[in-house]
């Protein structure tokens, strides 16, 4: 079922997927596929037409010791209103249905599942309607489900190919899309619109759970704190909360400098003051990330003010402790 | 009639470049680099731009090797991130506005307007100078703008990202204005020109194609460029005074800065296309020895398609959450400019019915022009449609698109005007075997390279992805080769004409049997083109064009007498 982890060579053709297309993985998905293959059987008859006749003048009127130019007509009313207006009325059926199509996927039904997503430099955050924050997007299946999106810093986009789904996140305001998944498995998600380092590296995602295990999912996620050690939870929202974007735990640069061996060293500032990172340092970077900016690297830190529990900082900060 | 001297031998050099006599030509009229650098000659200037827009060329081409490199392998091959980043940003931004947008009007317009309208120069030498130190000045303040910047917003430089992340985003900016300041004023120079300047006899409707197209362009330079200006204006006002326009901090709105780019930016996908359809016409009606069917369609369209051209920016921004109504209104308006383009192919094709159709280099080019335009122009309407196109939005699908138009459109046509009016430009021909074999391997090389970045789209691949899925490698890989062999193809058709410049034959005044009136004047014209005035002829009238060999070239025969057939003695060329 995974795209990601399948055979990737053989990727393109397996699980109903064509040539062309990601298996069709919601319910408009189908639809728009459909419009696609009607623009391409016009597409195609055309284009063997135009070069079909190219070919044929360039065979038949090759100029040739003794041929001559057969005397024909320099402008013909009838062919030219013709060859307007059979395009004309394809070109119309095409915006109609392609409009048609698109005021569908602008409009979530009424008893859609809402889950609020904050984007930014380079992460995605799911957010649930019980305040649990996901890195990765994850669905009922059969249901419709819709996304209420801002970003934090520049705009991104959120692009899931198997739903033929697109929406840009825009700062300082909110954008809505939905889909409806009809297939159970996992999914690429993509940011689509250029916003840096590692937008190609912003990924994620969506995981649509069988009928009935989205609810069980949900519920374990949000006491995921309680039952594990703090260390544990530290290297989970770690992963889930975008830091793995910037930050390595293996010693490796990133946007960011990695976390290895960090905690107790001493670190040049951008001002020239040096510091020693200790539990304050880590809490005020994740908080304020541009009061203290290390040397050497830009100040592209988003903070996390308000997105993070008390908890979730303690468990983050006992986490870099621990990478030695 | 026209300035040919008649009664030369054919071994002899025509257009007397080389003892002196009996006419100098402009290459050779002066000497020393003032002559050139502070020349008023519209032809000097073309050339001078030529050389420049190449340059510019060569860059941006090299860049995408390195780009299409990188991309072999779905990992890090040899690039970081950021470094990524500012080359394809780089690349896109010398091509657009350093590259395609001048290629056709500035350089061959420049060097062909005032001969196809058989004048001394254009209307206002000075400010064509001057237009060309703009275009100079713009080019190397852009660069270095970008390159001390290190920027790496995309040549879109859409907000915040690009106010957020740069300081040099606004010089940048203003970079492409000085540019758009030389486009305003080779605009101005083309219609004044062509309004005022026309031969006696030549009515608007007796206008090769050629200058309609010019004159449609310039409608565009000059009333899309300003917005350039205002943007920066703009922007530099909300980084100074803090005044929120586009940023979203300040209360602003970073979606409005996409309505000024693309206000500009759309349009200028005109400027790129219009003139490339102007050549394509000319060389199809030429090689065809026929009139251009349907002419008054091709002039009127032409117009249309520049006005109807400011209406469907907001086409960029379908899934930018602008709301339904305005994203309905744009789709129509888009579908409906793609009519008159479409059409004009079906005019194309009729013009060569029943010719007499020679496949010379420039004609090859033509012949890919309307299949590469024709993909081009067909994929559009996917994206032009909103469901389909909310999937395929800033997807390689886009890329491939946008590079079928430009650059198997403009890029191509813009060869084959190349080598239609070279033998005009420098006196010389060219191999006929290796011009043609240069084309094939473009057209080859283009299509590998870009064809398979429609399916890399259709499967979901975004654009601007320093690192990919392994499941689209095998696509990107045969992307990849086919960039090589299109720079090899690019190569050799570089190397065909400069070794034409060395060792080319010498070229009659006509050697194409063209009827428009640049065509009358010596290969490579004199200083003032032409003696005297031409009267207009009319530009698609080839019955008694008669190919002389001991000119080695067409000449008009007396339109009193019988016509004879007319090609008989054309060798056929291989
Ligand atoms: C967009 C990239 C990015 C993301 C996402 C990010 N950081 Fe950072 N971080 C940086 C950069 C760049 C620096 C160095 C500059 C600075 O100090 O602000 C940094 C610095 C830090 C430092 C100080 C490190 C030192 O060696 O001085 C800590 C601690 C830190 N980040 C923690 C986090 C945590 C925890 C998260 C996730 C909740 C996170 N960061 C997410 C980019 C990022
Ligand atoms: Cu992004």
């Amino acid at each position: 079922m995974n795209p990601l982890t399948m055979n990737h060579n053989l990727g393109l053709l397996a699980d109903g997927g064509s040539l062309l297309f990601r298996p069709p993985s919601s319910t408009a998905a189908a639809d728009v596929d459909r419009l696609f293959y009607f623009i391409l059987a016009i597409c195609v008859v055309f284009f063997v037409l135009i070069t079909g006749v190219l070919s044929l003048f360039l065979v038949r009127h090759y100029r040739r010791p003794g041929q001559r130019v057969q005397p024909s007509p320099s402008h013909n009313n009838w062919l030219e209103i013709a060859w307007s207006v059979v395009p004309a009325i394809l070109v119309a059926v095409i915006f109609m249905w392609g409009f048609i199509g698109y005021l569908n996927a602008r409009t979530p039904p009424d008893d859609s599942y809402e889950i609020q997503v904050v984007a930014k430099k380079w992460s995605w955050a799911f957010i649930y309607p019980n305040g649990h924050v996901d890195n990765n997007l994850h669905v009922p299946v059969d249901r419709p489900v819709s996304l209420v999106m801002s970003s934090d810093d520049v705009i991104h986009s959120l692009y899931v190919p198997a739903f033929r789904i697109k929406m840009d996140l825009v700062p300082g305001r909110y954008s809505k899309t939905w889909f409806e998944a009809i297939q159970s498995g996992e999914f690429d998600l993509f940011c689509t619109e250029y916003c840096g380092t590692g937008h190609s590296l912003m990924n994620a995602l969506v995981i649509v759970h069988p009928s009935g295990e989205f609810e069980t999912w949900l519920n374990k996620t949000a006491t995921f704190l309680i039952e594990i050690t703090t260390v544990e939870a530290g290297k989970l929202l770690y992963a889930r909360r975008g830091c793995a974007q910037c930050h390595s735990v293996d010693g490796s640069a990133k946007a960011g400098p990695t976390f290895q061996g960090i905690f107790g060293a001493e670190h040049r500032m951008a001002s020239g003051e040096d510091i020693v990172v200790d539990e304050n340092y880590i809490r005020e970077s994740i908080l304020q990330p541009q009061a203290k900016v290390r040397a050497g690297y830009r100040p592209v830190m988003p903070t996390y003010q308000g997105q993070l529990k008390d908890e979730e900082i303690t468990a983050l900060v006992q986490y870099i402790k621990s990478l030695k | 009639m026209n300035t040919l001297a008649l009664n030369r031998k054919p071994d002899e050099p025509r257009g007397g470049t080389l003892h002196g006599e009996p006419t100098v030509n402009y290459l050779h009229c002066s000497r020393g680099w003032k002559s050139w650098l502070l020349t008023l000659d519209h032809k000097r200037i073309g050339v001078m731009y030529l050389v420049g827009i190449l340059s510019a060329f060569l860059l941006g081409g090299i860049i995408a090797l390195v780009i299409r490199l990188e991309l072999f392998t779905p990992g890090k091959a040899f690039l970081s991130e950021d470094r990524y980043n500012e080359l394809f940003t780089l690349h896109g931004a010398i091509m657009t506005f350093v590259f395609i947008i001048p290629s056709i009007p500035a350089a061959l317009g420049n060097f062909l307007l005032p001969l196809m309208l058989g004048q001394k120069d254009v209307a206002f030498p000075r400010l064509n100078l001057a237009s060309f130190y703009f275009w100079l000045g713009g080019a190397i303040f852009f660069l270095i703008a970008m390159l001390v910047g290190g920027l790496d917003t995309g040549w879109t430089f859409y907000t915040p990202y690009s106010t957020t992340t740069s300081s040099t985003v606004i010089a940048a900016t203003f970079g492409i204005f000085i540019l758009g300041f030389s486009s305003i004023f080779t605009g101005i120079n083309f219609i004044v020109t062509i309004n005022t300047m026309r031969p006696p006899g030549m009515t608007w409707f007796k206008m090769p194609l050629m200058l309609w197209a010019l004159y449609a362009t310039s409608i565009i330079q000059v009333l899309a460029t300003p917005v350039l200006g205002i943007t920066v204006v703009l922007l530099t006002a909300e980084s100074l005074f803090g005044i929120g326009i586009f940023s979203p901090e300040l209360g602003g709105d970073p979606v409005l800065y996409q309505h000024f780019f693309w206000f500009y930016s759309h349009p200028a996908v005109y400027i790129m296309i219009l003139p490339a359809m102007g050549i394509i016409s000319e060389l199809i009606s030429v090689f065809s020895r026929k009139p251009i069917f349907g002419y008054r369609f091709i002039a009127y369209s032409s117009i249309a398609i520049a006005l109807l051209g400011f209406l469907v920016w907001g086409h960029h921004m379908f899934t930018s959450g602008q709301s339904k109504l305005s994203a309905i209104i744009f789709s129509a308006l888009t579908f409906s400019v793609s009519i008159p383009s479409g059409i004009k192919v079906f005019n194309w094709l009729a013009t060569m019915y029943k010719g007499s159709i020679r496949l010379a280099t420039p004609m090859c080019y033509a012949v890919s022009f309307i299949l590469l335009f024709t993909i081009g122009g067909l994929t559009g309407l996917f994206l032009g449609a909103l469901a389909t196109d909310v999937h395929l939005h800033d997807t390689y699908f886009v890329v491939a698109h946008f590079h079928y138009v430009m650059m198997g459109g403009t890029l191509i046509a813009f060869l084959g005007g190349l080598h239609y009016w070279w033998p005009k430009m420098f006196g010389r021909m060219y191999s006929e075997f290796w011009g043609r074999l240069s084309c094939l391997v473009i057209f080859l090389g283009f299509n590998l390279t870009f064809f398979p970045q429609f399916i890399l789209g259709t499967q979901g691949m975004p654009r601007r992805y320093a690192r990919y899925e392994p499941e689209f490698q095998w696509l990107h890989q045969l992307s990849t080769i086919g960039s090589l062999l299109l720079g090899v193809g690019l190569v050799m058709a570089a190397a065909v004409l400069v070794h034409s410049l060395i060792r080319g034959r010498l070229a009659s005044a006509n050697p194409w049997g063209s009827a428009t009136l640049e065509w009358t004047c010596d290969s490579p014209p004199t200083h003032h083109n032409f003696e005297s005035i031409p009267p207009a002829t009319d530009a698609y009238d080839y019955q008694d064009l008669v190919f002389d060999d001991e000119q080695d070239g067409y000449v008009r025969t007396p339109a009193e007498e019988e016509p004879l057939p007319d090609d008989a003695q054309q060798p056929v060329l291989i």
